[in-house]
């Protein structure tokens, strides 16, 4: 396959960025997308350029660092897939793929594609975990977990933090991220026991941060690698006005 | 209080209070399209008078007026807030189009389309609003049963009676249908309601909320255009 990347290349957080135009031949339909830009970037080391700086760890869809907006989607055109996991032969021969950062207030570009998202670790540094002893695997057994609630929590433990919500969204917003994060320990009945303060604190972090206001459009959802529901984002919206008000 | 005004600067409060003053509109509708709706009794206007009469001198209805206008003030204020905060959290947009394409439009414009519900509404005001408040109608009142009733009736079929105008109510019906089209749902989500059995049900019944209500609104201006009601 022939392809044409149009990548957005930017030196610093502080320097300009602009889009530069690098054609590929012989690309194998069997590739993934990140071993396309490995290929791209031997290319570059070669001719003595700098490589396209992209996050990525994993290649396996768990990680959650392959951050790429790829023809205006967050991991690309398919559902349910991360960048690492989508591979050359979704795309035609000939076609001109335009790669984006994750493009929000609250995720600076570092370089080239890889966007600041520690933003996220400081939202769960308020709250994400429960700091009550659960003993052992066999004392947490004697705790019963109706399965429903079991398998909500699942779901939303499912997310892995790489802000395809936010990029998504087109006002930036962290509520599905933040909202997994809730909804999973509110589930659980080692979570219940801060689920107030939790609520409180982490959207307070995630205001902070600068993320925007959700408006319920559900680009999330549908953009989201691992089909995190919405429902979840009802959940945390319960949890908070429960503190606030109850 | 403390927690009440930290609430409302949170994001997740700003949102309660445009589902809350959403959902208040949404009461609204169903009260003012269906004492309207009176006009299609086409007895010249007779129901439709006594019933807007009933509605202006009642104190409970009169005290909700001003309930209403706080909750449109706060719905927009709140509006402009959220829309302003969104805009400023991607200074810089993405080049590929179809961004967002995992949501429906109508949901992504929903401060335009209450930007054009609100000059609508501006025109419909001074229309019928002001004119009954404060200067007076057009038209000589009607004698019902010995009292002289506002005729808002036949202020509404001189008012009709321009084709512009007529348009300008369509297109703001329109505008509010896709703007309930979003909002109706989305306010319960807002409110942290969202059941796997009763949401699909919310969901529906907004829809048809949104079509039936704008739909018969829209139907007043044109059958008086039309002569379909005398
Ligand atoms: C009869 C008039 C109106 C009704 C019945 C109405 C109803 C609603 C409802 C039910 C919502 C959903 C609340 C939520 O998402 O939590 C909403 C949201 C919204 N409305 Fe209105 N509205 C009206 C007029 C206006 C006007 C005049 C404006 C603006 C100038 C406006 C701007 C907005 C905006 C920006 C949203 C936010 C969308 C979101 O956050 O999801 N609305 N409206
Ligand atoms: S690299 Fe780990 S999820 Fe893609």
């Amino acid at each position: 396959m022939n392809i044409t990347i149009k990548v957005w290349r930017q030196k610093s957080n502080t320097s300009p960025g602009e889009f530069k135009m690098y054609s590929l031949s012989d690309v194998s339909p069997d590739m993934s997308f990140l071993e396309m830009f490995d290929v791209l970037n031997e290319q570059l080391v070669r001719k003595g350029e700098d490589p396209v700086a992209f996050d990525h760890d994993c290649r396996e869809g768990i990680c959650g660092m392959c951050s790429m907006v790829i023809n205006g989607q967050p991991h690309g055109p398919l559902r349910g897939v991360t960048t690492c996991q989508l591979h050359m032969r979704s795309f035609n021969d000939g076609d001109t793929i335009v790669v984006e950062p994750w493009r929000a207030a609250a995720f600076p570009v570092l370089k080239d594609l890889i966007v600041d998202r520690t933003g996220f670790d400081r939202i769960m540094s308020t709250g994400g975990f429960v700091s009550v002893n659960t003993g052992n695997a066999q004392d947490a057994n004697t705790l019963l977990v109706p399965k429903p609630d079991a398998d909500e929590a699942f779901g939303a433990a499912a997310c892995i933090g790489c802000g395809a919500c936010v990029a998504a969204c087109k006002n930036a917003s962290a509520m599905l991220f933040v909202a997994a994060k809730v909804s999973q320990l509110a589930l659980l009945p080692q979570g219940k026991v801060e689920a107030k303060s939790r609520a409180e604190r982490m959207v307070a972090q995630m205001d902070d941060e600068g993320f925007g206001n959700c408006t319920n459009t559900y680009a999330c959802e549908a953009e989201c690698p691992k089909e995190i529901s919405v429902e979840h984002i009802a959940r945390m919206n319960r949890e908070y006005l429960k503190a606030k008000l109850g | 209080m403390s927690s009440l005004s930290s609430l409302f600067n949170s994001s997740v409060g700003k949102k309660f209070a445009m589902g809350i003053t959403g959902l208040f509109l949404v009461s609204f509708l169903v009260v003012h399209c269906a004492i309207n709706a009176l006009i299609f009794v086409n007895d010249g206007g007779e129901t439709f008078n006594r019933a807007a009469h009933f509605m202006s001198t009642n104190i409970l209805i009169r005290t909700m007026e001003v309930v209403l206008f706080l909750g449109i003030i706060w719905h927009i204020v709140q509006a402009l807030v959220l829309t302003g905060a969104n805009q400023k959290a991607r200074p810089v947009k993405y080049a590929a189009p179809n961004t967002g394409s995992g949501s429906a439009w109508y949901s992504r414009w929903m401060g335009l389309l209450g930007t054009l519900i609100l000059i609508f509404l501006i025109l419909h005001l001074r229309h019928f609003w002001v004119e009954s408040r404060f200067t007076g109608l057009h038209v000589p009142a009607m004698i019902i049963d010995g009292v002289p009733h506002d005729n808002l009736f036949a202020e509404m079929k001189s008012v009709f009676a321009s084709g512009w105008v007529v348009v300008v109510y369509i297109l703001g019906m329109i505008s509010l249908a896709y703007h309930l089209l979003h909002g109706f749902q989305s306010a319960f989500q807002s409110l942290g309601i969202n059941h796997k059995t009763y949401t699909p049900v919310i969901k529906n019944v907004g829809i048809a909320f949104s079509v039936i209500i704008p739909l018969v609104f829209a139907l007043m201006p044109a059958a008086f255009y039309f002569g379909m009601i005398e």
